[in-house]
């Protein structure tokens, strides 16, 4: 009906077409015309990193054009491919977001299942905590966990601080309420004739959750590891407060500490320190890119 | 339906009562299981020390005596603090509400264009969100570098003098806001574009027949539409802003004289540099109210949101 109206209101007056045509044509000019400049703020910091890192320090120093290189070279890529300090904090990187990934897993999605499906006494309310808990920035509890790490050094003998393995300990902080959070959000769109069914089949809990809920919602399990090692692998709080040691500390906080020295700043080194360090998020999200939107929008969309 | 059923099918078997109520337990235990390592480390993790929190921020700085609220009225009389609060809310307010507006209009620019192009554009524009803070940080470091600086280049360029960058309180607060928007504007992209398509295409042809203009779709359709998420991503930012720590530390340090200090830098300086643990959880504790705040009126959001679907 809407549409007969307006197929003969146009046709009635193909000027007004016309015009309406000419609107739309300049709404998408300079809509690109925005999203250039909007495209250009966005990516001039990158690029910029990209173009220091293939610098000399010479030609940093240098009084020429710095959005230019003139004599490319990869010698900073190699320099700190090659050094043994940059590899310690691109291992203690490594191994503290894969580590936290797998606790974080296991941890949020048997929770998640059992907060959607097995309804028991309290389980809304708990549901509720985790998504109280996602919402605590990690500012706000570093320093109470500093004082029980040092409190704990004191009645056991285990000296938690200045060890990169403290980081998997308090890193699921970060991860885990978000990943259950989302994960009950994928679980809860699951039809509930799937596990009714495979229950009058005789499958039990453990069952369900292994052979349907985990392969039906593999996007929602991707999007939520993608999430726990992006935050894992960026955290910079934690290290920082936690970890001093040069072989103990991961990499935000390797190339902010160690590549400063002093008030000599190699800035070609420390550019092309951290687009390496950007570079595992980046690759992750050059190829799963619907699936990190997907996580990102999911966290505020399903309620 | 199929609850019933469900339902239907236990009964008739309930001359078993003994496997019924069996499997009633089990089914129990089993939720228990699956969640207890959930439980544990929210309670160790989050629980406990926001508790201990309030417990050492009534310590004096030795933690050996018990001072009540001393801490806190010292902090009271210091000047800084109070510069530290003002600080915090300028950046967390002007910061979001310059990432909601960025955020609105790319999301609108790239609603506009073919589909087809939609990705490429999006693609481009989620990067500052994905790279990690502290290295994204590094590069705006170098950009306003005070000898090198690329930005004061191109001005010496144009004819204008260079920048302070960093040097000059007013210009530093305004680069610790850039940055942050820099960082937090495409999140609000990536969501409002999400809103944006959600919205029913009929309700526009609906208002462009009764003649509606560009603001009218706006303020009638669009925006009443996208209220929940609209609030939803301002008070989730806000929280995220206010309680921000690796911008102003690797920017600015809270420099220059803790012109640029927000709660979480300035309580790390003194919690874990300078070693006085209770001041420093004394500090921090003041994000908690905001927080708190903020808190409610998503809940209040999530809760409304569930009745209406």
């Amino acid at each position: 009906m809407q549409t007969a109206t307006t197929v003969s209101a146009t046709k009635a007056s193909p000027a007004r077409k016309a015009s309406l045509r000419r609107d739309r044509r300049r709404a998408l000019v300079w809509s690109y015309v925005f999203l250039v400049i909007f495209v250009i703020f966005f990516l001039t910091p990158p690029v910029y990193m990209v173009i220091t890192s293939l610098k000399t320090s010479a030609e940093i120093s240098a009084a020429s054009n710095p959005w230019w290189v003139f004599k490319p070279t990869l010698q900073n890529y190699i320099e700190l491919l090659t050094s043994p300090t940059y590899l310690t904090f691109f291992r203690n990187s490594a191994l503290v977001s894969l580590l936290t990934v797998a606790i974080t897993m296991a941890v949020s999605i048997p929770a998640a299942f059992a907060l959607s499906r097995l309804k028991f006494w309290g389980s809304a309310t708990l549901a509720t905590g985790v998504f109280l808990t996602y919402l605590v920035p990690n500012t706000l509890l570093f320093i109470p966990l500093f004082g029980i790490f040092a409190f704990l050094h004191d009645i056991t003998g285990i000296e938690f601080l200045n060890h990169w393995w403290v980081l998997i300990i308090v890193h699921p902080m970060l991860t885990v309420p978000f990943c259950t959070w989302i994960m009950i959000g994928y679980f809860a769109s699951i039809p509930k004739e799937l596990d009714e069914a495979a229950l009058i089949d005789g499958a039990g809990y453990l069952q369900i959750l292994t052979k349907i809920f985990i392969p039906v919602a593999l996007p929602g399990i991707i999007a939520a590891t993608i999430f726990a090692f992006t935050v894992s692998w960026a955290d910079f709080l934690y290290p920082l407060a936690f970890t001093t040691s040069t072989d103990q500390l991961v990499l935000p906080v390797g190339i902010v500490t160690t590549l400063i020295k002093g008030d000599v700043f190699n800035w070609g080194q420390i550019m092309t320190g951290a687009l390496l360090g950007a570079a595992p998020p980046l690759i992750i999200y050059a190829f799963l890119m619907d699936y990190y939107i997907a996580g990102l929008t999911a966290g505020a969309t399903k309620g | 339906m199929v609850d019933a059923v469900a339902r239907g099918v236990h009964v008739s078997t309930g001359g078993r009562r003994m496997t019924l109520r069996k499997f009633v337990r089990r089914k129990s235990t089993i939720a228990f299981a699956m969640t207890l390592p959930l439980i544990l480390i929210i309670g160790t993790l989050v629980v406990y020390p926001a508790f201990y929190s309030f417990y050492l921020a009534m310590l004096n700085k030795s933690m050996q005596h018990f001072v009540g609220l001393a801490n806190f009225s010292f902090l009271f009389t210091r000047e800084t603090f109070w510069m530290v609060v003002k600080q915090s809310i300028i950046f967390a307010v002007s910061a979001v509400v310059f990432k909601a507006l960025i955020g609105f209009m790319v999301a609108h620019f790239v609603h506009n264009i073919p589909v087809r192009g939609q990705r490429k554009w999006r693609g481009m524009l989620l990067v500052p969100w994905v790279m990690p803070p502290a290295m994204s940080v590094l590069a705006w470091l170098w950009l306003f570098d005070p000898s090198y600086s690329a930005f004061n280049w191109l001005l010496e360029k144009i004819g204008a003098s260079g920048v302070p960058w960093l040097g000059n309180p007013y210009w530093a607060r305004f680069a610790v806001i850039l940055v942050n928007v820099w960082i937090g504007a495409p999140f609000f992209m990536i969501m409002y574009l999400a809103a944006l398509k959600s919205v029913p295409e009929q309700l526009y042809e609906a208002a462009a027949i009764d003649g509606a203009n560009w603001w009218q779709k706006m303020w009638f359709i669009t925006l009443p539409m996208m209220r929940n998420i609209i609030a939803i991503t301002v008070l989730f930012s806000l929280i995220v802003t206010f309680a921000n720590f690796d911008i102003v530390r690797i920017l600015t340090s809270g420099g220059p004289v803790n012109q640029t200090d927000v709660f979480a830098t300035w309580a790390f300086r003194i919690g874990i540099e300078s070693n006085d643990i209770p001041l420093g959880a004394c500090v921090s504790l003041f994000m908690f109210p905001i927080l708190a705040i903020a808190a409610i009126f998503i809940l209040r959001d999530i809760s409304k949101r569930g009745n209406e679907a």
